[in-house]
């Protein structure tokens, strides 16, 4: 089996700027403070996800999940470390793709399928089914800026899926939209899955997870703190306790929210 | 044994993985979108639309004429003196748009620099090209005032028009990708432009000729001089606003600095060397672009 991401040492810190303007910038100088912040995102994360293997990543919300999958996808640069993909890597990153608002259903299409690299003649070919499987009938001509949440995900989601990739990435994808929708995504995710292509899939839904993967990393802080079988990886989060009430747990059973 | 399956898969390359301004060329179709979608975005939600752009240098062009030719009296002094302005404005407008634009594009794409991977040098560059798209009809305007004056192009027409352009699409792009950038971490970079918009709209013998620079300026004239963009309005205006003179010979002797296509080719070189350096400063600070934006 072949490597699909290989991921060493991977560090991404984040600046944070304590202060805005000059003003407040020199006063915090005079009186010693310090200006600017660092904090480690991903802090020192390795991995190697094979091709072909479907892998959760799991853990609370500020963990560094998203982050992670952004150096994944490479809209982010790791600061150190390394981090190295084959081949192209379709999905979706922190619920929605990037889309001009500005820009009709349609001519958002042609610039993400572009993004991936798909050239015009490998778009127009996928065009019909991305249009049928978002199913969002006239609004694929208006501005996406005036489409609901539920419906910019949909096309989103519909574009990755349709881009012959070879590494799909999911952050949350079930967050939002309805629950036919939710059932045709997870459907498609499993034809992607089947035909040998390499997942990682980001959910707080351990039932889906579950379904979907077949190895979790659980993150805490930026650091992997488990790799390995899902049903213990849920354990290690405590997210199988049941506290939260039936309702919760139901939903999450029959493949509901993210929650 | 992995080495045999592994063969034929692509190789394991570093996702963000870039080669700076070269990858933005190796991904032309994307490019060509990006140029396409910021042309009909440019003034989009406007009636007038692209019309803008053509509005605002001919709106210029009359205050220049007006003031500086009637009131100023420029029109005795200077031979033709609204080709004179007009050939200037080009070439001014042109970068100062590149400019402008170039500067907010980063800042404008927000929602696809936070999500897709792409070089995030493609949005300067596009910006580059989409005001080079809008110099065409001036082009268009200029060459028929230019026809109607009495114009007789020369080589010097071609080499002078070709390295105008070639300074000012290098040095454009050049400039367009520091400030790109830095105007992601401080906004203030946007209000910086208009200033020295103001200097270049100045400090380019556009209003005023060269021979009036070289009277009064004394040695100063070496600070407009070593300014590429003030040397292609003087190769631009060399190609056409002279040849249209009445006495493009005196015209050409008079109105222009000796070795003009020296200072031409020296401009270009120092446009590219500036473009090295902006690529250089691009790549240092991109990494941070989609957290702080």
């Amino acid at each position: 089996m072949a490597e699909a991401i290989i991921a060493e040492h991977v560090t991404k810190d984040f600046v944070l700027r304590r202060h805005k303007t000059f003003k407040q910038m020199s006063v915090a100088k005079m009186r010693g403070q310090k200006t600017v912040d660092r904090f480690n995102a991903v802090d020192d994360v390795s991995f190697t996800i094979q091709q072909g293997e479907s892998v959760g990543l799991m853990g609370l919300n500020g963990s560094g999940k998203s982050t992670l999958l952004k150096v994944v996808s490479g809209v982010m640069k790791p600061n150190k470390g390394t981090m190295v993909t084959r081949g192209r890597i379709a999905g979706l990153i922190a619920t929605g793709a990037g889309f001009q608002s500005q820009l009709s259903g349609l001519e958002n299409i042609y610039l993400n399928a572009a993004i991936y690299g798909l050239n015009e003649k490998e778009t127009k070919k996928v065009l019909e089914e991305i249009i049928d499987f978002a199913d969002i009938g006239q609004f694929i001509d208006q501005p996406v800026g005036t489409y609901s949440s539920g419906m910019t995900s949909r096309l989103g989601f519909s574009i990755a899926v349709h881009v012959d990739c070879d590494i799909f990435l999911a952050d949350e994808i079930l967050a939002v939209g309805d629950k036919p929708f939710k059932r045709k995504c997870m459907n498609k995710m499993d034809e992607i899955r089947a035909s040998g292509k390499t997942m990682v899939y980001v959910s707080h839904a351990a039932a889906s997870v579950q379904r979907m993967c077949d190895r979790v990393i659980c993150l805490e802080r930026g650091r992997v703190i488990f790799d390995g079988d899902v049903d213990e990886g849920i354990r290690v989060l405590h997210y199988d306790d049941d506290e939260d009430g039936d309702e919760l747990a139901l939903s999450d059973a029959e493949m509901g929210a993210d929650v | 044994m992995s080495d045999v399956t592994t063969a034929s898969l692509p190789p394991l390359v570093a996702p963000s993985s870039t080669m700076g301004l070269l990858s933005v060329f190796k991904r032309s179709y994307l490019l060509r979108l990006l140029v396409q979608r910021e042309i009909a975005a440019r003034y989009e939600q406007s009636f007038l639309g692209f019309l803008w752009s053509y509005i605002n240098p001919l709106t210029q062009f009359f205050i220049y004429w007006y003031i500086m030719g009637v009131v100023m009296g420029a029109h005795n002094t200077i031979d033709n003196y609204p080709v004179h302005v007009f050939s200037g404005l080009v070439v001014v407008h042109f970068f100062t748009e590149t400019f402008g634009a170039g500067t907010r594009s980063i800042v404008r794409n927000k929602s696809l620099v936070q999500k897709m991977p792409l070089p995030a040098e493609m949005f300067p560059v596009a910006a580059m090209l989409v005001s080079l798209w809008h110099v065409l009809p001036q082009m268009a305007i200029l060459l028929i005032v230019c026809i109607l004056s009495g114009w007789h192009p020369d080589l010097g027409t071609l080499i002078g028009g070709t390295l105008a352009f070639a300074i000012l699409m290098v040095l454009g792009t050049a400039l367009a990708l520091i400030f790109s950038v830095a105007n992601v971490f401080w906004r203030d970079f946007g209000s910086l432009v208009g200033i020295l918009t103001n200097f270049v709209r100045f400090g380019c013998t556009m209003i005023y000729s060269y021979d009036m620079l070289a009277q009064h300026a004394g040695s100063l004239k070496w600070l407009v001089l070593g300014n590429p963009i003030a040397v292609a309005c003087l190769l631009f205006q060399r190609a056409f606003w002279a040849l249209s003179t009445t006495d493009p010979a005196t015209t050409l002797k008079t109105q222009f600095p000796p070795h003009l296509y020296h200072q031409g080719v020296i401009a270009l070189g120092a446009s590219i060397v500036v473009l090295l350096i902006a690529q250089w400063f691009f790549t240092k600070f991109e990494a941070r672009i989609p957290e702080q934006i």
